[in-house]
């Protein structure tokens, strides 16, 4: 695992449903074909509502024109971040746009289980609200061994909860992997 | 100190005298269900991590419904299906649910009620949010995404958080203008769409053992939408008989005990409680349907897992009966079943499946439908800036399809009120 996570931040608001990670009119498309699964990029976060699509000001959209990658690679949520149905589609299509980290109030269980389990990206939970203070397009560094996280923009650094029992199944890379290592598994 | 309802089946599961909220569990699971659309990631995922050696861990107790994007010309949903077939035929899967065929069921969460899955004190995990609906049956249900459901596939095996128990309790009779729908918007309005994250949601009372199975499943099936790992109801006599009549397996009763510990405890007495409708764009933004009485409607729709019952129709029909539906309005029966009693079961001498026909509403097949948009010809999809009254369980921003279209969610009584007249409307005008 990386021992930090430098990239630009997409902020947006409370309660980002999968609806609006990954609209289910997508879900058709195959994950596992290379060049198919681009299309989780593509459509990535496409359903925000234009307003609240990269705060503080809005109307930014992660994905620009055909691209299937984003300049994003840290996601600032507000609460109850992932809300709505099981589809690990939606952190899929966030890694594969490459978000590496969320950075949240708090987490929907699904979604929080599928990206930990599936070894997409890192759910980190906020000690305070965050998504007022990073604003979209700020340069931002997630420091995994101490917790933190810092807005190169501004020199501010912040707390994260710490990962706590997932922790091994994040460094793991998924579930799978964790199994295997510890013997659950062959 | 005693232990919930909950806790006692994860004890069970996990070989563990006792567990606690909070604590980490890896438990064996009953029943594991998928669909079409998480079916062919899940088995993607199985093969790659298991190999040339990956096995089912158990035949009997993996269930496939298609249910989702089934009556489509979407050349990648049709795929997604016959991926499922193929799968179904090399495995040689007896519990897979074909399209196209006498087996087809619908919509996987009524599926696996009336086909004899759901047992009190079983284990179910799907790939599907709501699958937290069987917990109506006395049993732990909750969904889980296509990397567990694949490791389940392979062991029988998942971990789990215990969680923390809320306990909602209804006293009193529920009035005849009132729904399970209503009692769970209530809910979602006094705790919104976090209140419940890795929570279990209990639901007791009166008012909640006079429901009917088919009603106890609404309540249980928006569990998820308060962030709720499970939903449950302590079986009774009712769901034994219910599942009597769908299977001989052996079943456990579970019950919470006087002392066991809840986070919070709510109480309502229902006779106090009024129509209520979630506003858009989330199934926490509540009302009473007074306050937006007169809105104009643009398409009204009574289908979905936690709208689509026999159950539903049952509530509407009498309301629409005689009448014309003033804006389309479409009907979508949950399950082949349901569609089966909609031409057997009658009001007033004519079948319910007549009445909604000769209302001038369109009857689409059974499937999981408009409730969460779909490919472009799924049929009931909002369109443009549709404004939208439903049974179905979410109204999140482009839910229903159109990304501009704005989606109340309310109880059958209240969609069927607002369909005669084109406009928001409170079902006790006509009860």
């Amino acid at each position: 695992m990386e021992s930090r996570i430098t990239g630009k931040a997409y902020v947006l608001g409370n309660n980002i449903d999968t609806d609006q990670i990954i609209p289910a009119e997508h879900l058709v498309y195959s994950l596992s074909d290379e060049e198919e699964s681009k299309k989780y990029g593509h459509f990535a976060l496409s359903s925000v509502p234009v307003n609240e699509a990269g705060l503080p000001n809005g109307g930014i959209p992660f994905i620009e024109g055909e691209n299937w990658q984003a300049e994003y690679r840290i996601i600032i949520g507000g609460s109850n971040f992932g809300c709505g149905s099981s589809r690990e589609h939606a952190p899929f299509a966030l890694q594969k746009a490459g978000v590496k980290a969320i950075v949240a109030e708090s987490y929907a269980r699904i979604f929080y289980r599928n990206s930990v389990d599936g070894g997409f990206l890192i759910p980190y939970e906020s000690t305070q609200k965050l998504n007022n203070v990073i604003k979209t397009g700020d340069e931002v560094e997630i420091d995994l061994e101490n917790n933190s996280i810092t807005n190169l923009t501004d020199g501010k650094e912040y707390q994260l909860k710490e990962l706590g029992e997932v922790l091994p199944i994040v460094e793991a890379g998924g579930v799978f992997n964790y199994a295997r290592a510890s013997g659950m598994i062959s | 100190m005693g232990m919930t309802i909950t806790e006692k089946i994860l004890a069970k599961a996990a070989g563990r005298e006792k567990v606690s909220p909070g604590e980490n569990i890896w438990m064996n699971v009953d029943v594991l269900m998928t669909h079409d659309v998480c079916g062919p990631p899940t088995i993607g995922i199985w093969k790659r991590e298991f190999g040339e050696s990956a096995k089912i861990w158990d035949k009997e107790k993996f269930v496939i419904f298609p249910d989702h994007y089934i009556f489509t010309q979407n050349s990648h949903a049709n795929r997604n299906v016959e991926i499922l077939r193929e799968f179904a035929k090399e495995y040689q899967i007896d519990n897979y649910y074909d399209v196209g065929t006498e087996r087809y069921k619908g919509v996987c969460h009524l599926a696996l009620a009336e086909e004899g899955y759901n047992v009190p004190g079983r284990v179910l995990f799907g790939t599907d949010s709501h699958t937290c609906t069987s917990g109506a049956f006395g049993m732990f249900a909750t969904g889980v995404g296509n990397t567990d459901a694949a490791f389940i596939l392979g062991t029988g095996r998942i971990w789990e958080k215990v969680p923390e128990s809320l306990k909602f309790t209804f006293n009193g009779t529920l009035p005849p203008y009132l729904t399970a729908k209503d009692l769970i918007l209530q809910i979602l309005g006094d705790i919104t769409t976090d209140g419940a994250t890795y929570r279990a949601m209990e639901f007791d009372g009166e008012a909640v053992f006079d429901l009917s199975m088919n009603e106890r499943m609404t309540l249980t099936n928006m569990a998820i939408e308060a962030g709720g790992m499970n939903g449950i109801i302590k079986a009774d006599q009712k769901t034994i008989d219910y599942v009597r009549e769908r299977t001989q397996s052996p079943y456990e009763i579970f019950e919470s005990d006087n002392d066991a510990e809840y986070l919070n405890k709510y109480e309502y007495d229902v006779s106090k409680l009024e129509p209520i409708v979630a506003k858009p764009h989330s199934p926490d933004n509540r009302d009473i349907v007074r306050n937006v009485a007169g809105t104009k409607l643009t398409k009204c729709y009574i289908g979905s897992c936690t709208g689509g019952k026999l159950s539903d129709f049952q509530f509407a029909a009498p309301i629409i009966f005689g009448a014309e539906v003033k804006v389309p309005t479409f009907v979508v029966p949950a399950s082949t079943e349901v569609a089966k009693q909609l031409e057997i079961e009658t009001y007033k001498g004519i079948s319910l499946k007549e009445i909604f026909e000769n209302a001038g509403c369109m009857i689409g097949q059974s499937s999981c439908a408009a409730c969460l948009g779909g490919p472009d010809d799924t049929f009931g999809r909002a369109q443009d800036k549709d404004i939208v009254i439903s049974t179905t369980n979410r109204n999140f921003p482009g839910r229903m399809g159109s990304k501009q279209s704005e989606v109340y969610l309310a109880s059958p009584l209240t969609v069927a009120a607002s369909a005669i007249n084109g406009f928001i409307t409170d079902p006790r005008d006509y009860i």
